[in-house]
């Protein structure tokens, strides 16, 4: 007889449906429950680096604004170093510093956006930097299983040439899907970056 | 010396695909194009760490977290309990576990939620816990309600428990929901059928688990939770180069 491996499987993902609200972010579906809610702010007071707005829609295959849908950010310190026990060098990251959260659009509009700190560059597979990137993970009806993408900024055309996980991508066209716009508005640094779940310049999205 | 690497590869056939056209929102906001393929970088073998200082206590009982004092929510009396394990059977130690559910009554604390069943007074419907240093968690709550929904005209969500689930990366993110054995509903919900795998259906589903219950007080389901488990590096670089 055959040995056994003896693994288990994953549990299957399920939609977060029209509610997600209500469990991660209680305050948007209209009550408050917990003396803190999580995600809500992602740099803290004490980061260094240059404070950033970012700002979007999730945009449907009909082009219509995805007015239902929840952002995770997870991203790195102005050093490139995430807060977390795995990343040499994470004592460094400033208190305060999360480096995660949570982002939902306005039931409205669809837009969305958070306040953070621009991260910095840091260290990929094999030796090779990564250009300064924000990982997102995006949930909503209809969705059934996490998005995952990545965020690179526009003023970083020497690094995002160079980045190993652009270079993964081998149409070129597709490349640009990443990139968010930068532009300067009452003194405050702002990059566009609009999601495109199906069509005309999809964005990309990952398995990770 | 071994240490932990790379995250298994996430086994596409568990989940459902993205485009499921009985789940009809899924048309429009399903990607076309295939998904990239990523080796694991620091950027996903990381993820954000979560402490006590987060969360309060009773933030697990969904029966008092909401309630007036010295009252309690309409329903079935329930804890719903488990472990987070990864794929090679090792328990998620201090996990953050979140869930929301509709009341008794199927019906939502949202403000989007406009279905005719009344809002329970006493019941917001989400709660949150880390697990202990087994994997274990556990909430007490009612047990929801089926709830109509527009997809098909007459299409009714079985009772289920929205569940989201950390681990200690971001490539073990998860959010799913969970079932409870027996319930007439699951076989014919779209939602539940976006998954191709009849075993994996079974793995969403709570097992009543009398042994846990609390005699005259409160009934039990378990869930046990498996998130994505990661490779020992035995002969290969590190991740971040040499």
């Amino acid at each position: 007889m055959p040995q056994s491996l003896e693994y288990l499987k994953e549990t299957p993902s399920q939609t977060a449906g029209p509610y997600v609200h209500i469990g991660l972010a209680p305050g948007a579906a209209g009550f408050q429950i917990y003396d803190q809610e999580l995600g809500q702010d992602i740099a803290g007071p004490n980061a260094k680096g240059q404070r950033i707005r970012v700002e979007g829609l999730v945009i449907d295959g009909t082009g219509s604004p995805v007015k239902d849908v929840l952002l995770e950010v997870w991203q790195a310190n102005a050093d490139g170093v995430y807060p977390h026990p795995e990343h040499a060098g994470h004592e460094s990251v400033e208190e305060g510093f999360r480096g995660w959260g949570r982002v939902i659009t306005n039931f409205e509009t669809g837009e969305w956006a958070f306040d953070t700190v621009k991260p910095g560059a840091l260290m990929g597979r094999n030796g090779q930097m990564m250009a300064p990137h924000i990982n997102l993970w995006i949930v909503a009806r209809g969705i059934n299983v996490g998005l995952n993408t990545r965020l690179y900024f526009d003023d970083e055309a020497e690094a995002n040439a160079a980045d190993p996980v652009i270079n993964v991508i081998e149409w070129e066209k597709r490349r640009e899907t990443l990139i968010a716009k930068r532009s300067e508005r009452d003194g405050e640094t702002v990059y566009r970056f609009d999601i495109r779940l199906q069509g005309d310049d999809e964005t990309v999205f990952f398995d990770i | 010396m071994t240490t932990p690497g790379e995250f298994y590869q996430r086994d596409r056939s568990v989940h459902p695909p993205a485009l499921t056209p009985n789940y009809k929102t899924s048309v429009a906001r399903s990607p076309r194009y295939s998904l990239i393929s990523l080796q694991n970088s620091v950027s996903e073998i990381t993820g954000p760490v979560f402490g006590h200082n987060d969360i309060d206590a009773g933030d697990n009982d969904l029966l008092t977290n909401y309630a007036k004092a010295g009252e309690s929510p309409i329903g079935e009396r329930i804890i719903l309990h488990g472990r987070v394990l990864d794929e090679n059977v090792k328990p998620v130690p201090n996990t953050l576990v979140e869930v929301w559910q509709a009341n008794a009554g199927g019906r939502y604390r949202h403000k989007k939620d406009t279905y005719l069943a009344p809002i329970e007074p006493n019941f917001g419907g989400c709660g949150r816990t880390l697990t202990d240093e087994n994997g274990y968690y556990y909430f007490r709550t009612v047990k929801p309600g089926a709830y109509p929904w527009r997809n098909m005209v007459n299409n009714w969500r079985p009772a289920h428990v929205h569940v989201s689930v950390f681990g200690s990366s971001f490539v073990q993110r998860l959010i799913t929901q969970c079932y409870f054995e027996g319930d007439p509903l699951i076989p014919i919900c779209p939602i539940v059928q976006t998954i191709p795998d009849p075993d994996a259906i079974e793995q969403l589903t709570a097992k009543l688990d009398l042994k846990a219950s609390i005699p005259l007080d409160t009934i039990a389901y378990r869930f046990d939770i498996v998130l994505r488990g990661r490779r020992s590096t035995l002969f290969e670089n590190r991740l971040e180069g040499n």
